[in-house]
């Protein structure tokens, strides 16, 4: 069981998870599911610089090995970004609710029949 | 000043947003001045800037003075500068129209339009990739805050599905760029092309996926068939101004398709070259089709220009799609007019909805419209020009994309759709003008409303835009053509921007071994 296993099975768990609950028919559900989907993206930009356990997170004077520090700067803009959108998206599904009376996102019942 | 030139058409509405949300507490009057005078300065500041990168080239401007590609870079060459124009024009003739009524609904229109302006301005000048992504943010969410303007049921239910789209979007954009930086270990456009033409054949396929998923998300941006669904909706919901201004909005979408397909993935990019080009042609003829026959079923006239709006894209998208520098002028051209037209044909169509009492937009008979005639002319004018009759400018941007695609495998297709979906808008147009202004119904006509200089103005100020970029055809196309020349070879623009660290030569950081060495 590889390090590298482990982080793209959680991502490809996660994308799953996310993109079922973004097909549901309710605000809640679809708000939780864009999160998931942004968790695995985050997860997915940090793998992006390879994993390097271990390893300086600079470059050091005696050139090594070391750890890719550009997508720990990416995925901490896309933590804040998204955190933001997520407030939102939660503040415009509460508004619709009140404006429409229902917390489908359709704003309407579908039809029974 | 002249240094920092490139950053203005940011900076200023960044500066502006920040004192609106100030002034938020304030009467209008302040507001509307500030507003005004921080659009007319972007709009002063890009017209400098795409007279400048016309003269000396790609404009690099490095955020702190790091260098690229370690730094972020911003670059004004003459693609981006013309756009910036477009979107000081677009904007400046929406704000004068808000300010007939609609931007006293909320407190802050005002500084959701300058973060809009400050996020379209930042896409259009930006160099780097993850920086891209970054403005798109912002932009989006200035424009998710103008679409709910004026709120009401129909308006929050296009936001929730316009939002949530957008926000999958993202995610896919992150992935698509995050992808890409793992296979070449940059983000910096320029250095992405010189990168994305050296790779190793067992990488090829890890960069054409990245490239194609970023093609989904600009093209989700752009309303690219089979993504154009969140469209119609979205803008014909959305206040007049605010749907004039988002008329610029599908421009960026289709601004970063031409940016990454033409310099990271154009000719130079060895086997991954053109690598968008067999999925844009037929997707942008099926989007053209797809829009003239929802212009054709639309009920309401902001919902048929909202149709006309994606058939508009597709007809630059297929010219974008042939990668020869003429199409790419063509398009390029056309994309400036149709801006123009789209954006004065939603304020035109609240101004003809508010003269016609409870009818609204909607098209079916009502009584006869009070100044019927020189509403009549103006939607004749942007009518004329958006379906490409001479001797407006739809007629010459088309002239020059049919003429740019002659020599493509498919170009039977591009000619019937283009000159089938010109077909299909004349009928469209002349059943809605008939249907607006002369298949009256009885009764008296309903009182004039809105019909001041502040709104006519606006809208025939872009209408007349459609004549004057016909009269000035030539110097017009003259830039195109060098905006077009600087996209197909990407030699000006790569050397522009890594010239501090060694032009096409330079020696990027890479950290970790890149799949190939393992």
């Amino acid at each position: 069981m590889s390090l590298e296993l482990l982080l793209a099975s959680a991502i490809g768990l996660l994308v799953a998870c996310g993109i079922y609950l973004c097909l549901r028919g309710r605000t809640f559900p679809v708000a939780l599911g864009i999160t998931l989907l942004s968790y695995a993206v985050n997860l997915f930009i940090f793998v992006s610089g390879r994993l390097a356990p271990g390893m300086p997170p600079f470059v050091a004077t005696n050139a090594g090995a070391h750890a890719d520090p550009l997508p720990q700067a990416l995925v901490l803009t896309a933590i804040v970004i998204g955190f933001g959108m997520t407030g939102f998206l939660m503040e415009l599904a509460v508004r619709a609710r009140d404006e429409t009376g229902t917390d489908h996102v359709d704003g309407e019942e579908p039809r029974k029949d | 000043m002249s240094a920092h030139l490139t950053i203005l058409p940011v900076l200023v509405p960044a500066f502006a947003g920040a004192l609106l949300l100030l002034l938020a507490a304030r009467s209008i009057a302040p507001r509307r001045a500030v507003g005004l005078t921080a659009t007319a300065l972007q709009l002063v500041a890009s017209f400098v800037l795409a007279m400048r990168a016309d003269e000396v080239g790609p404009l690099v401007y490095a955020l702190g003075d790091w260098p690229a590609p370690f730094g972020i870079v911003l670059v004004a060459d003459r693609l981006a500068a013309m756009l910036l124009v477009a979107l000081g024009i677009v904007a400046l003739g929406a704000l004068v129209y808000a300010r007939a009524g609609w931007d006293t609904h909320g407190r802050y229109f005002h500084a959701f339009f300058q973060f809009q302006l400050m996020g379209l301005a930042g896409a259009f000048l930006t160099g780097d990739l993850f920086n891209l992504f970054v403005f798109f943010e912002v932009l989006l969410i200035a424009s998710y805050c103008l679409l709910l303007h004026g709120l009401g049921a129909p308006r929050l239910r296009a936001a929730v599905h316009y939002v949530v789209l957008n926000l999958v979007g993202s995610a896919l954009f992150l992935v698509g760029a995050t992808l890409l930086y793992a296979v070449t270990g940059t983000l910096n456009i320029a250095d992405l092309a010189v990168r994305v033409a050296q790779l190793g054949p067992s990488e090829h396929a890890l960069a054409k996926a990245a490239g194609l998923l970023l093609l989904v998300v600009f093209g989700l941006k752009a309303a690219l068939f089979p993504l154009y669904l969140w469209l119609p909706g979205t803008y014909a919901a959305a206040s007049a101004p605010v749907a004039a201004l988002f008329a610029i909005m599908t421009k960026v979408g289709v601004y970063s398709i031409v940016r990454v397909f033409g310099i990271v993935f154009g000719a130079d990019a060895g086997p991954l070259a053109h690598l968008a080009s067999p999925w844009l042609t037929p997707l942008a003829i099926a989007t053209m089709a797809v829009g003239v026959l929802g212009a054709l079923a639309s009920h309401r006239l902001a919902e048929m220009v909202a149709w006309l709006t994606l058939s508009s894209v597709g007809t630059m998208l297929v010219a974008f799609a042939a990668g020869n520098a003429e199409s790419l002028s063509g398009g390029l051209y056309y994309m400036l007019h149709s801006t123009f037209m789209v954006a004065a044909l939603f304020l035109l169509a609240e101004i003809v909805g508010a003269n016609r009492g409870p009818s609204g937009d909607r098209l079916q008979p009502a009584p006869p419209l009070s100044r019927g005639a020189l509403l009549g002319t103006l939607f004749l004018l942007g009518g004329a020009s958006i379906v490409g009759l001479p001797p407006f400018s739809g007629f010459i941007g088309k002239i020059m994309i049919l003429r740019g695609t002659a020599g493509t495998d498919a170009a039977p297709w591009i000619w019937a759709a283009i000159l089938l979906v010109g077909f299909l808008t004349l009928v469209g147009m002349a059943r809605a003008g008939t249907i607006l202004f002369w298949q009256t119904a009885q009764g008296e006509p309903a009182a004039a409303a809105g019909m001041t200089l502040g709104t006519l103005g606006p809208a025939l100020g872009l209408v007349s835009l459609g004549v004057v970029m016909a009269a000035f055809a030539a110097p017009i196309k003259a830039y195109t053509d060098a905006a077009a020349a600087e996209i197909v070879d990407n030699q000006r623009y790569v050397e522009a921007v890594l010239a501090p660290m060694g032009g096409r030569q330079a020696r990027t950081v890479r950290p970790l071994p890149s799949v190939n060495d393992r």
